[in-house]
């Protein structure tokens, strides 16, 4: 419950984020929500000698919603996704997925940014990112750059942002046709035992595209190629779904822990797989 | 240890300032430091949310933000939303409905309740449930919180409309 000894930084503006980045190097970390990290030095498994909160830098908190493209600042909340009708209509997957993180509380602090750059494979944003093609903006003192979420994660808390860069802004190419966030959970507020995101695109009663990403079943989230691609071409009839959860499984690589062997998540993958695509199927 | 900070916040209208170690939690701020002991600690992991207080419009768990980042906020904790001379109609409400027993969830349930009910003044039981799925009770299996905040709901809506 009680945090270690730190010093305590609120900038401005990103150059003063990233001066303090660049003098204290590991010992220093952003802050968004607080949501992950509080509750980690809280049980002394995260060590943040010199914290850095970002409520006061300007310019992450916008939701712009293009002809093209979504960008959504890093300091976006859940609470500000579910309720921004535009982005609702344009991308209505992120309110469903948002609704099904966490709680009210932690919704109205937890931020994008700090879901997707957290790291771990608990989160649901990343699956949900890489299903949806995302890009997430990161600057450092050499200025700025993309990676793309399907690059972005490497390993549990391990991913593509280097220690003095900080994540400004996700970036998703507007999704066309149906989707849907279906997420097994023990309860409120869990990380997922098991969750799937789906988007696809109806042409006559054909899939003419697809994309998955599970979330939870592997030391990252994953971005499931096999999968989409055995829709696609398909009337998504029975044998099609079977071939999409017989590719994701072979995709995913999960652990057993408190929510269930390994036999159990593959199990509750195909089954939640397999209801997100014909909830996605039928918003076509 | 590191360098105190100069921490101002308003809590209940009233204005504090004072010297504070960055890691010091909001909530043993309202408890030890400024005596507002209405809100409780019933977890580590951020889940039981006994810890709730307002802060600038938003239902917060104050276990989980250090009062530095807290640092020019407005604050309502139970003890501002009503008290046993003035109750406001959640806390008549869970009284009436028998939504407490313990009584260590009620200062963190009704603040989020004045939340809730101010996003959505008429919800449903499902909205209900849902909107106050952050807040953990062993006592009363929540039946009871719903039908306080559903009555509650209904008092405070019949008062706007008498009074328009």
């Amino acid at each position: 419950m009680i945090p270690a000894a730190f010093e305590y930084y609120r900038p401005k503006d990103i150059a003063g984020v990233l001066s303090i980045l660049e003098e204290h190097g590991d010992d220093a970390r952003v802050m968004a929500g607080g949501h992950s990290l509080i509750p980690m030095m809280k049980l002394r498994m995260a060590d943040v000698p010199h914290l850095i909160d970002l409520q006061d830098v300007g310019g992450m908190s916008d939701i712009t919603v293009g002809g093209d493209s979504i960008r959504i600042g890093a300091m976006v909340t859940q609470a500000d996704i579910i309720d921004h009708e535009g982005l609702t209509t344009a991308a209505p997957i992120l309110r469903e997925a948002a609704l099904q993180i966490a709680d009210p509380q932690v919704r109205y602090m937890g931020t994008v940014g700090g879901n997707v750059a957290n790291g771990d494979p608990g989160n649901d944003m990343p699956g949900l990112m890489q299903c949806l093609d995302a890009v997430f903006t990161v600057i450092g003192t050499d200025g700025e750059r993309d990676i793309p979420a399907r690059d972005f994660y490497e390993a549990a808390y391990m991913t593509a942002r280097e220690d003095e860069e900080v994540l400004t802004a996700v970036t998703i190419p507007l999704p066309k046709g149906g989707w849907a966030y279906e997420k097994q959970k023990r309860k409120i507020g869990d990380y997922a035992t098991a969750a799937a995101a789906v988007q696809i695109v109806k042409d006559g009663g054909t899939c003419a595209a697809a994309s998955i990403a599970m979330t939870n079943l592997s030391d990252t989230p994953v971005y499931s190629e096999a999968a989409s691609n055995a829709l696609v071409g398909t009337a998504v009839d029975d044998a099609a779904l079977g071939a999409a959860v017989a590719a994701m499984l072979g995709d995913i690589d999960p652990t057993e822990d408190n929510r269930g062997p390994v036999a159990f998540k593959n199990h509750v993958a195909g089954v939640i797989l397999r209801r997100a695509i014909a909830r996605a199927w039928s918003r076509a | 240890m590191s360098k105190k900070m100069h921490i101002k916040l308003n809590v209940n209208g009233k204005d504090e300032e004072f010297l504070a170690e960055p890691r010091e939690l909001l909530i043993y701020t309202l408890r030890e430091r400024l005596n507002i002991t209405g809100p409780h600690i019933g977890c580590e992991t951020s889940h039981c949310g006994a810890c709730t207080v307002t802060i600038d419009g938003k239902s917060v768990k104050s276990c989980t933000m250090f009062a530095a980042q807290a640092d020019g906020a407005e604050i309502t904790t139970i003890e501002g939303i009503g008290n046993p001379d003035d109750l406001h109609p959640l806390q008549t409400a869970f009284k009436e409905h028998h939504g407490l027993q313990c009584g260590y969830c009620t200062p963190g349930m009704i603040t989020r309740a004045t939340k809730l009910l101010e996003e959505n003044p008429t919800p449903t039981e499902e909205e209900i449930r849902f909107g106050m799925a952050g807040n953990i009770c062993r006592c009363t299996g929540y039946q009871n919180i719903i039908k306080s905040i559903q009555a509650a709901a209904a008092e405070m809506n019949a008062a706007k409309e008498a009074a328009e």
